[in-house]
């Protein structure tokens, strides 16, 4: 089924029961760390945060998100044109001993995730990773596996998930095409210069 | 980009670009990790026909940082004694598998020479060709300005929101000393000039080129005059040799000690820039001649920093050179 | 055994008798139909080494090298049978311009000592190619040219090659070293009758050296061939010093250090009431000083060459050591200005400087490459594209600067440059001025490949050359002409 998978309040609600299932599963905000992978990951970092604080008054949503850049951790640079790198931030008191949570917008094979994991292994020891994606479409080319998902889309491998974030885009929505538009939309990041989700 | 062989084949964007590239790699030199996988099987090749400890490292530092590997061959030869020559030397390396190479040579040109051939297929960084370019060194240079001035607490560069996505816009640089054997100088002046700063000269007569009326720039032929007529933001003192200060039938200055006088920046000379205006030197200095220690040292001295700095713009030329699709970009 | 029996392709016969000595060695010849100096139409008939008969086809038609071959009126003094030799070789000149051979005053043969760049033989088989009868090796060899013995050395080989007459050219001091003067009474009374003597490639640059040597050729009605380049102030040059070599870093080659060696030994010239030639003119400030010296009433003689005439520093940009000349390629104001200087006298002759080098001299960085062109297959494209088709030279003006002067400078008028007319030696260059062709360095009779024009279109070229009646190089378009 190609068109709107998710829409405006779609993705809301699905942020909301995530930031939840975060807190649930880790008894509270105390050492949480939010991590968002660029490009879109990273307003999404941004929303479950406010919407833990809004739970969890003590949790620092300003300091307590950042981004993890992973374009020199990626796997797959010489088959692409030159990838601009990003920015890292992380919080002042680093991610030793914290629970961080990366966040991306599309979930695939896997391999941003596992890039993702070399570089916040060369950042600090956090005491765990865990994952929260808002879409994942499945074709998983690694053992890797995501905790807490906002929406599971079966996808065929040629199609393409586009998501729009009103921050990045002007409007959120997540769109399932069947990879052969030429609407301009990028696909799911494969060759675009900022990041992708894989 | 296939190649970095001139600060004159690059683009504004280009050097926005690679500078805020500079900035990426830089933050990942303050983490206790310092090393990235990222051109992990790349082979990068130090070919230096011409003796220079401290850029060799300040290369073999950043290509290992990316986790390349690295090879250094020190050849032979020179203007007067033949030796090895470049091209077998490039064949040899293409058999060796090298990715890219970064070369530093005696001879103006050698840089495109070794690119233009069918020599090799690595990608060529010039390292510093005789006396005409050194790009790195003025993308450091280019990135400690722009880190230091735009986005300051003062000067022309105040008010801009940061370093990163900008250019040098607003700001006056100073170089003195000689020009006109400076491949520092040369790389220098034409990306300050992309990168739309105002470039002033300040030489010797004898130690500026025939042809500088065609350079974007403003000549000023004593130290003092030029600290009056300019606010300087940023003032780079080249690296003069005293073999060409000796007064004798091919030298270009009478004494070292009237350059020192005209031309050496003191700590009264560094009293009257404005403010915020940094101190610069390429290195390796010649204090007392070009810098007095007051001056090197001071808390306005960049000079230290520029060395790091290096290695990040080090950094960000090889990524750009060597992490794309080949021929891509 | 002769070589008229051989087929000529496109190049010359690999061996060849002493040019006009056997009797009936050189086969007659009859050209037809060409336009003399591109002014009128003629046949020419050759025998013995000499031209027998000049039939002016037309005597009113006055018109120039294009449109020589549209007329039809040319056929109607046709040669009658007892005026054409038993056996002859018949050549259709038709849009061919005959010019008196060429004669090269400035080539580098390097043999003795550099044989890998080229040798006697294979230089000559170059001239020949690009027109030219006779040339002027100059004397930078190893060893150096500045003994009797040398320089009939170099004589001989021409001599036995056959293909172009060599005149040795003395070196002016000891070794080129600038300080002794050579014995250059010998090399004048020696079999080479050396009359021309220079250190090329070096300036003769102490004053009272130069003095006493303009002095000294005066004995033998010699000249002094001066290749000015102060030294002092062209230390380490590699490129013209301008705008073009401040942003190369790339040492300059100041037009002054020209400019004042030339102005100078004019005013030496003058003063001991000598003659001095200055070789390869590069600069507009040269220029104007020689025209000044000729004002003056100074016997002075200068020459370019046609990558003078041709190309600017521009095309260092790149740093493609084939650029890499000495003295090196200037702006388009000098370039402008010896064009202008070619055209109106001031500048002689045109000679060319044919300097070959081995590829590993030219394969490398700028600062380790030779400094060099050949050029003896170019020159006259050159002198073609530059200055006949631009309207600054006529055909006859290219006979008078590229044989008729260089001959006189080099006291060889005897032999050379002489007008195609009756009774004068058949020393002949046959010029297609609409064979337009792509110049591939590769593909030259030259040992070495060290050419900067490769890719240029030039708009004609000589396609058969002839010594005292023997032709030397012929087109493959006269295959049948000699079968």
């Amino acid at each position: 089924m190609t068109g709107t998978i998710l829409g405006a309040s779609d993705i809301s609600r699905a942020l909301t029961r995530i930031a939840h299932e975060i807190l649930e599963r880790n008894g509270g905000a105390d050492n949480l760390i939010l991590l968002g992978i660029p490009t879109r990951g990273l307003p999404l970092a941004h929303r479950l945060a406010a919407r833990i604080a809004d739970v969890e008054p003590s949790f620092d949503a300003a300091a307590r998100c950042g981004s993890l850049d992973i374009t020199m951790y990626r796997d797959d640079l010489a088959k692409h044109p030159t990838r601009n790198i990003g920015t890292t931030t992380l919080p002042s008191s680093g991610i030793d001993g914290a629970v961080v949570v990366l966040v991306d917008d599309v979930f695939h094979t896997g391999r941003t995730i596992r890039a993702a994991l070399d570089a916040v292994k060369d950042e600090g020891r956090p005491r765990g990773v865990q994952l929260a994606v808002l879409v994942d479409r499945g074709h998983r080319e690694l053992p890797i596996r995501a905790d807490f998902v906002g929406k599971n889309i079966p996808t065929a491998r040629s199609e393409r998930v586009h998501v729009l974030l009103t921050e990045t885009d002007g409007e959120d929505a997540v769109i399932l095409s069947d990879g052969k538009s030429s609407d301009g939309k990028p696909a799911d990041g494969a060759t675009s210069r900022q990041g992708s989700a894989e | 980009m296939k190649h970095l062989l001139s600060t004159a084949d690059l683009s504004r964007e280009d050097a926005i670009r690679i500078l805020d590239t500079s900035e990426q790699m830089a933050a990942t030199q303050d983490r206790e990790i310092r090393k990235l996988p990222t051109l992990r099987g790349k082979t990068v090749v130090n070919l230096f026909f011409e003796d220079s400890t401290r850029t060799r490292i300040s290369f073999e530092a950043a290509a290992k940082r990316l986790s390349a590997d690295v090879i250094n061959f020190s050849a032979k030869g020179s203007s007067v004694s033949k030796g090895e020559s470049l091209k077998d030397t490039a064949l040899t390396l293409q058999a060796m598998g090298a990715d890219a190479v970064v070369i530093r040579h005696w001879a103006s040109g050698a840089a495109d020479r070794l690119a233009e051939s069918s020599w090799m297929r690595g990608a060529v960084l010039n390292a510093g060709d005789g006396t005409h370019q050194h790009p790195t060194q003025a993308l450091l240079d280019a990135y400690t300005m722009r880190k230091h001035l735009i986005g300051a607490e003062s000067g022309p560069g105040a008010g801009i929101d940061g370093p990163t996505g900008n250019d040098l816009t607003g700001l006056t640089v100073g170089l003195v000393g000689d020009v006109l054997h400076s491949r520092v100088a040369r790389s220098n002046i034409f990306l300050l000039h992309t990168l739309g700063a105002k470039v002033v000269l300040v030489s010797p007569p004898t130690l500026v080129p025939v042809g500088i009326g065609a350079w974007p720039v403003e000549v000023v032929h004593g130290l003092d005059a030029a600290l009056e007529t300019y606010d300087l933001d940023a003032i780079m003192m080249l690296r003069v040799q005293r073999e060409r200060m000796s007064g004798g039938g091919n030298s270009f200055f009478p004494s070292p000690q009237e350059y020192t006088r005209l031309f050496g920046l003191d700590g009264d000379r560094m009293r009257r820039l404005p403010d915020h205006a940094i101190v610069m030197h390429p290195g390796p200095m010649n204090r007392g001649l070009e810098i007095t220690a007051e001056a090197a040292d001071s808390p306005r001295s960049v000079i230290v920093e520029q060395v790091s700095n290096g290695v990040a713009v080090r950094m960000a030329a090889l990524y750009l050179l060597l992490a794309g699709e080949e021929g891509g970009e | 055994m002769s070589p008229s029996a051989e087929s000529p392709q496109d190049s010359t016969p690999v061996r060849s008798t002493p040019a006009g000595s056997t009797p009936g060695a050189a086969r007659a010849l009859v050209i037809e139909n060409v336009s003399l100096l591109g002014e009128s139409l003629a046949h020419i008939v050759v025998q013995d080494g000499k031209i027998k008969l000049v039939r002016v086809a037309d005597a009113a038609q006055g018109s120039d090298s294009a449109h020589s071959s549209d007329s039809a009126q040319g056929s109607a003094d046709v040669l009658r049978a007892d005026e054409v030799p038993e056996g002859a070789a018949r050549i259709d000149g038709t849009g061919l311009i005959a010019l008196p051979g060429l004669v090269d005053l400035h080539t580098h043969l390097r043999e003795p000592g550099r044989e890998d760049a080229e040798t006697i033989e294979s230089g000559s088989r170059s001239a020949a190619r690009g027109g030219f009868a006779a040339i002027f090796a100059m004397a930078n060899t190893t060893p150096t040219a500045d003994t009797a013995g040398v320089v009939e050395q170099v004589w001989s080989r021409g001599q036995e090659v056959g293909l172009v007459d060599v005149y040795p050219v003395g070196a002016v001091t000891v070794g080129l070293g600038g300080e002794q003067l050579s014995e250059m009474g010998a090399m004048a009374m020696s079999r080479a009758r050396v009359r021309v003597f220079s250190d090329d490639g070096k300036c003769v640059h102490d004053p009272v050296v130069m003095r006493r040597a303009l002095e000294y050729v005066k004995t033998f009605d010699g000249v002094v061939a001066q290749h000015a380049q102060d030294p002092r102030l062209t230390e380490g040059s590699q490129m013209h010093e301008g705008v073009v070599s401040a942003e190369l870093g790339l040492t300059g080659w100041p037009a002054v250090a020209e400019e004042s060696i030339i102005a100078r030994d004019v005013l030496l010239a003058k003063h001991v009431n000598s003659r001095v030639h200055i070789c390869h003119v590069s600069t507009a400030g040269s220029v104007n000083i020689l025209r000044w010296a000729k004002a003056e009433g100074i016997n002075v003689t200068a020459e370019v060459m046609p990558h003078h005439l041709l190309l600017t520093d521009e095309s260092v940009r790149g740093y493609d050591p084939r650029f890499k000349v000495n003295p090196p390629l200037r702006t388009q104001e000098d370039v402008d200005a010896v064009r202008a200087g070619l055209a109106d006298g001031t500048i002689d002759i045109v000679a060319t400087d044919h300097a070959p080098h081995p590829d590993e001299d030219k394969d490398c960085e700028w600062g380790a490459a030779a400094m060099g062109m050949i050029g003896l297959e170019t020159a006259l494209g050159i002198v073609q594209k530059t200055m006949v088709d631009t309207g600054l030279m006529s055909w006859a003006d290219v006979a008078h600067r590229m044989s008729q002067l260089p001959a006189r400078i080099g006291r060889v008028e005897a032999t050379h440059g002489l007008p195609l007319s009756q009774g004068e030696p058949a020393n002949i260059t046959l010029v297609d001025p609409r064979a337009a062709w792509t110049v591939d360095p590769n593909a030259t009779s030259s040992r070495s490949n060290n050419s900067p024009f490769g890719g240029i279109v030039l708009p004609g070229r000589a396609v058969a050359t002839f010594l005292r009646g023997k032709p030397t190089y012929l087109d493959s378009r006269f295959e049948g002409s000699f079968a």
